[in-house]
């Protein structure tokens, strides 16, 4: 993968919003601001109702990613481009999903949600009718997904990217600060995670920073991107942002969102949890 | 489990418990006046940011469609930057712990 290949700018969408091999799909986990307004021909899946098992904690079966994709009419040699608000938090996600099971055409829309609304794009309410088809999906790529037990594993041996804000990785809150801060997680971090927020990555614009500031965020925070690396977070949405980051426009082979994240983690019993910068 | 994402905020403070949260929260008008009087129009296409004292990216949500937005943070120095099309607005406040901060911000 390769920025090129990965990522497409608002030009490109605009121009490509009629283009039959594109399919469009805006991923939150609030999917009334698609129905108040969407780009054009897009679809929408919803973070939880579509990309969750309701009954267990777990990514979808691969029958069910195959039924939710053909129930949609996205075909296999489809060109998915995902996008949604949160700084494509969730579109980030489901872009690490259609790569765990197998997708070869999927990409962001750089800025996401954001930029296309600060550039006065146009957003309808109209939505598009899209022929089933019959999707079929490959085993999960766990090269892609970390465990709990591997995580544990590689304290002190492994690079852990902690990308939640320095406030969650202190401990001071347990979740970002737009949420109530109650809840029955610990708080901290796993010992030996860097911090390195997931933001550090975007502009303020919600577009992504180039290449080189790119790599220059991760060397100066010491991590050796020559070693295996584990990216997490709190429900494993801006992981995937920065594993997006990690393995898909810096081309760093061994990267692992673990989606289990600090709502795992931090409610683990026994397993080492610090605090503090 | 609540998600980490962030919903368009408001100011109804139904079901939060103010002795235990530190509420940033706020109305966004586009300045404006007519017929010489302000007529605030709000903004329900902007995005608020919150940053923390050191300049770190902390929050972000979109307005709602009244204009509103709200964040749970901790008390200390915080800034917001405020941004919609065409339009970008940065502003410090100061949160307290217990006390709630209402802002009105014109852009």
């Amino acid at each position: 993968m390769s920025r090129e290949s990965s990522l497409v700018s608002a030009d490109w969408v605009a121009e490509n919003i009629s283009n039959p091999k594109v399919v469009i799909i805006e991923v939150d986990e609030d999917t009334t601001l698609y129905a108040q307004g969407h780009i054009q021909n897009s679809i929408t899946f919803h973070w939880r109702n579509d990309l969750q098992d309701g009954l267990r904690r777990d990514v979808v079966s691969k029958s069910a990613f195959e039924a939710l994709l053909s129930k949609n009419g996205v075909s296999n040699d489809s060109t998915v481009i995902l996008y949604g608000g949160n700084n494509n938090w969730f579109a980030a996600y489901a872009y690490w999903y259609f790569k765990l099971y197998g997708h070869q055409d999927v990409r962001l829309l750089d800025g996401g949600r954001k930029l296309w609304e600060l550039q006065g794009r146009e957003f309808v309410t109209d939505l598009p009718s899209r022929t089933a088809t019959r999707y079929v999906a490959t085993e999960q790529d766990l090269s892609l997904r970390a465990f709990r037990d591997e995580t544990i594993a590689a304290i002190g041996v492994k690079n852990l990217v902690d990308v939640r804000s320095p406030a969650e990785f202190s401990g001071e809150l347990a979740a970002p600060a737009h949420l109530p801060q109650e809840g029955a997680l610990t708080k901290g971090h796993i010992p030996t995670a860097k911090n390195i927020p997931w933001s550090k990555a975007a502009n303020e614009d919600g577009t992504f920073k180039s290449d080189a500031e790119l790599r220059e965020i991760y060397g100066a925070a010491g991590v050796d991107l020559a070693k295996d690396t584990i990216a997490y977070c709190r429900i494993g949405e801006r992981s995937a942002f920065s594993w997006f980051v990690l393995h898909e426009l810096l081309e760093v082979p061994n990267v692992k969102n673990y989606d289990g994240s600090w709502t795992e983690y931090g409610s683990l019993v026994g397993v080492p949890v610090e605090i503090g910068a | 489990m609540k998600t980490c994402g962030a919903k368009p905020g408001g100011p109804s403070l139904d079901g939060v418990d103010l002795s235990k949260q530190t509420v940033i929260q706020g109305l966004i008008l586009r300045e404006g006046t007519q017929d010489g009087v302000p007529n605030g129009e709000v903004v329900s296409n902007g995005y608020v940011r919150l940053l923390d004292a050191t300049g770190e990216f902390t929050a972000e949500v979109p307005t709602n469609s009244d204009g509103q937005f709200r964040f749970f943070a901790a008390p200390g120095n915080w800034t917001l930057i405020v941004q919609a099309p065409g339009s970008r607005v940065e502003k410090d406040i100061s949160a307290e712990a217990g006390l709630l901060t209402d802002l009105v911000i014109h852009i």
